[in-house]
């Protein structure tokens, strides 16, 4: 624990450090070109996909929404080394926390303003009841 | 001998909570400090602990992300965004930090193999890749301000222009960040402290290009499509 040995087994990981597994330089390396080829494929559908005719025009959002979800999935495991070895429980726990939270206040933003600008009385009819 | 005894000292398999499927490894692992298997590392309570500071930089992003999403059509007779936005710009932007994060993991490669020239001339092509990146913004910044299409002229423009430079406010501190790092790693060489604020670094950047990720999809382009 102290600074001057800061001891670790070869198997301890955390965020951010190379996967255990690897310790060459070559699959270090590795595991980044694989995680950037999987991101530029998934960027490039993004970008591919707002113009697309392939898919029903409303559903693109959607479309985007899942290929944006993947990519950050491939950064998570491939740059930030965020993986689901048992070493890296606390790190999934507090990441699904976070998804938790980011769920609740995007999704939650989302769906109560929706409903409440349906349910608004017109801006004519609201005048009308100041009078 | 008590029962206790036989449970806590004897160093054989299945005994330490923290080390759950490491078996081959238990025997040479005896308790460091107090409780069953001692403390973590430095090293790997440094991480969780920037890991945790970072989920909840990403929550404040959703704050920023939510009222987007709600304003996201609130022109107020404006300009939308499919009339302003670059998708030419957006693309070479995505495709820089996008490359920045990359090179930024080959510095931790090359720092894990303690390479100086390698980790330094890394960071240096991240560092420049991210100022790239922030000029380019700058520049779409400017020209929608130019276009009248200032922060002030609807709230749909407010929250973009809220959203958008709350992450490059994030680029340019790691900017300042990275260069500070290359003149530690310069001058103190790979102390553990040093590594230890790298691998924090690695992940701030890494960061960044996620917010990103998130951001050229809801903000631009989802918003061509309106």
């Amino acid at each position: 624990m102290t600074d001057m040995t800061d001891e670790r087994s070869a198997d301890d990981v955390g965020p951010g450090f190379l996967d255990a597994a690897d310790h060459g330089v070559r699959q270090g390396i590795q595991g980044y070109v694989i995680g950037l080829a999987l991101a530029v494929l998934l960027t490039v559908a993004s970008f591919y996909a707002v113009n697309t005719t392939l898919i029903w025009g409303p559903g693109i959002p959607v479309a985007l929404v899942t290929l944006a979800v993947a990519q950050i999935g491939v950064h998570l495991v491939f740059f930030l080394h965020i993986t689901t070895a048992p070493d890296n429980t606390n790190n999934v726990l507090a990441l699904a926390f976070g998804v938790l939270i980011v769920a609740l206040v995007i999704g939650g933003s989302i769906w109560i303003m929706d409903h409440l600008n349906e349910r608004m009385v017109p801006m004519d009819q609201m005048m009308n009841m100041q009078r | 001998m008590s029962a206790t005894d036989t449970f806590t000292l004897t160093p054989g398999r299945h005994t330490d909570p923290y080390r759950v499927g490491h078996d081959h490894d238990a025997g040479r692992n005896l308790a460091r400090g107090h409780g069953e298997g001692g403390p973590a590392s430095k090293r790997v309570i440094v991480g969780y602990g920037f890991w945790i500071f970072l989920l909840s930089d990403i929550v404040m992003f959703s704050a920023f992300f939510a009222a987007h999403a709600v304003l996201q059509t609130a022109t107020a007779d404006g300009p939308h965004g499919r009339e302003l936005f670059n998708p030419t710009s957006i693309a070479i932007q995505t495709a820089v930090l996008l490359l920045s994060s990359f090179t930024c993991g080959m510095s931790a490669v090359a720092t894990e193999a303690r390479s100086q020239l390698w980790t330094q001339l890394s960071l240096l092509i991240t560092g420049i890749l991210g100022l790239v990146f922030l000029l380019l913004e700058g520049r779409d910044f400017a020209t929608m301000v130019s276009a009248g299409a200032p922060p002030q002229r609807s709230a749909f423009l407010s929250s973009f222009f809220a959203v958008v430079g709350c992450h490059g406010l994030h680029v340019t501190a790691g900017l300042l960040w990275l260069g500070t790092m290359m003149a530690q790693v310069f001058v103190k060489g790979f102390r553990l402290n040093i590594l230890r604020r790298l691998i924090c670094f690695n992940l701030f950047w890494h960061t960044l290009d996620i917010i990103w990720v998130a951001l050229f999809t809801i903000v631009y382009l989802i918003g061509l499509g309106r």
